[in-house]
């Protein structure tokens, strides 16, 4: 797995500690250490959050209280000097960032020439999809992705496409063996923030667009942290009473 | 009366809790006043009495004012809070006998209300509205469908914050008869400050007139207009969202609409009720308040009139 709520505990060559680790070395962790011996039968612990003494390599010598604010070497000075342009170079950088924010309440993107990425490459666009999956009650059918009566919607395997547009068409008029029509039910820009979340389940958008947190309860991992799924076609059954 | 006319006011005596506030708030300030008046006449002394030339002046009876001051002002402290904490168990003691049992539920950006009550035949559902017999306390529990919303009829009592996947409540007794503008007292998001909520405080006979009402279904349109606007909104995407009682429109994710003309406003307090309101706020409501989960939806310039003749009769 490449989550890293999943890697081991990062582990430090003894002695280089940086300046973070060293100051912290004496505080009593806030976290419960994940087994008590290091090396010894360690199971895995809390990931990049760790910070136990257990995950801590020793260190000999700790910076004095005083050396606190003078900063670590030559880097404090660094940081002195360089920090006021790094910080206004990294202004547009968060700027950049507010586009994940855009929201498009007149629904532009159903007049965008690429109406699939429009929505798709659009926040606000799939969490409305979200609302509108529970509103609309899709789980009854699909459950939150993991499908039921319904297929699942957050594998690989697509009966009618996994594009933007034929998803979109899949939920306006509806689809063979058991998919309603929702033409009359949503309106267009609906069925394609709907169409988006949809997609988002397997993690086909972009990632910095894709929400970070379901509106249910689920034991999946963020979807901004699960893996880009191959869109394939539905293999034949061999067996019609079988779910897939 | 115009849709103006409403006033709202977090000094009022409108309800027994913002009364006891009221009260509460009247105590302190006069406590302050009187001790920032001494405070003057003490400085103004002081600055006639400042030390001419050399020398150094120690006064014990200054001493002893001095001491005075500070075991006055620790003892008012004290008579503060205590009464601070009477005033409490007070508005605890309004609250203890409900008479009326109301849940509100805060959604982006409406309210959702629902008179409780034991008997099925009771229960009835109606949104950006509540009304309230004059004298009878009434018990609102309060939920949220989104975000932290906050309920606050400034003129009736405090303010109580609405939390997601929590349940808190509120006992309101009001006292006058009036038409009080209740709104959301917790930013919530683009269209915050349209999330407001009429509250009619009414005589008790007048209410139960209000309720027989409101738990009647709608009535079926008589006309030829009215009746292919209910075809529409019954049948097209109005319906995924709205529920009107005694049609097939039973959505349950918008407000409801069984009595939508006999409110005062349109989409919580944003739009007076009106014909051409109604009209143009289904013809564009992401035009009239931009960020709301209504969506445009596409109607022909005859149904648009078919629906909003539809909705008039709604009463």
């Amino acid at each position: 797995m490449s989550s890293p709520f999943r890697a081991d505990p990062p582990s430090l060559p003894a002695g280089r500690g940086r300046g973070w680790v060293r100051l912290r070395k004496k505080r009593r962790s806030p976290f419960p250490s994940p087994s008590p011996r290091r090396g010894e039968g360690r199971e895995r612990g809390f990931g990049v959050c760790d910070l136990s003494p257990a995950a801590e390599p020793p260190h000999p010598d700790p910076l004095p209280l005083g050396e606190r604010g003078k900063g670590a070497g030559p880097s404090g000075t660094a940081v002195r000097r360089y920090g006021p342009i790094v910080a206004l170079l990294l202004i547009p950088l968060l700027l950049a960032a507010c586009h994940r924010e855009t929201r498009d309440y007149k629904s532009d993107a159903l007049k965008a020439s690429d109406r699939g990425a429009a929505f798709e490459g659009n926040a606000f666009h799939i969490a409305q999809g979200q609302r509108l999956f529970g509103w609309m009650n899709c789980a009854g059918c699909h459950s939150h992705g993991g499908g039921g009566m319904g297929p699942p919607l957050m594998d690989d395997e697509w009966r009618y496409g996994g594009s933007m547009g034929e998803i979109a068409a899949t939920i306006l008029d509806g689809r063979p063996n058991g998919m309603p029509s929702f033409r009359s039910r949503i309106t267009e820009d609906q069925a394609w923030q709907l169409a988006a979340f949809v997609r988002a389940l397997s993690a086909q958008p972009r990632q910095d667009v894709l929400p970070s947190r379901g509106d249910e309860p689920r034991n999946t991992e963020p979807m901004t942290l699960d893996e880009r799924k191959p869109i394939r076609p539905a293999t034949p059954k061999q067996d019609d009473s079988s779910e897939e | 009366m115009s849709w103006l006319d409403t006033f709202q006011s977090a000094a009022g005596n409108d309800g027994q809790q913002s009364a006891l506030v009221s009260e509460l708030f009247a105590i302190f300030l006069a406590v302050t006043a009187l001790f920032f008046v001494a405070v003057m006449i003490f400085l103004i002394w002081a600055i006639l009495r400042r030390r001419r030339g050399e020398g150094e002046s120690r006064e014990p009876a200054l001493r002893r004012l001095l001491v005075g001051w500070v075991g006055l002002i620790s003892l008012t402290l004290a008579g503060l809070t205590l009464a601070t904490w009477l005033y409490d168990r007070g508005l605890a003691r309004a609250a203890a006998t409900p008479a009326l049992e109301i849940e509100v539920t805060a959604n982006q950006w409406w309210w959702d209300v629902r008179y409780a009550d034991d008997d099925a035949n009771w229960i009835f559902r109606t949104a950006n509205e509540l009304h309230l017999p004059a004298g009878v306390p009434a018990h609102i529990t309060l939920r949220s469908n989104d975000v932290i919303h906050s309920f606050w009829v400034p003129n009736l009592a405090g303010k109580q914050d609405m939390i997601p996947g929590r349940e808190a409540d509120i006992s309101i007794r009001p006292l006058r008869r009036g038409v009080y503008r209740a709104q959301c007292a917790e930013f919530c998001g683009l269209q915050h400050a349209r999330m407001a909520l009429d509250v009619t405080v009414e005589s008790p006979a007048d209410f139960i007139a209000w309720r027989a009402a409101a738990l009647k279904p709608a009535a079926a349109p008589v006309g030829g207009s009215a009746q292919a606007g209910q075809a529409i909104v019954t049948g097209r995407q109005c319906a995924s969202c709205h529920s009107i009682a005694g049609t097939p429109a039973s959505g349950q994710v918008a407000p409801d609409l069984t009595h939508f003309a006999s409110r005062r406003t349109i989409a919580a307090g944003t739009l007076p009720m009106s014909r051409a309101n109604i009209a143009a706020w289904i013809a564009d409501p992401q035009a009239v308040k931009p960020g709301n989960n209504m969506p445009k939806v596409p109607l022909t310039p005859a149904e648009l009139a078919a629906v909003t003749a539809y909705l008039e009769t709604l009463k």
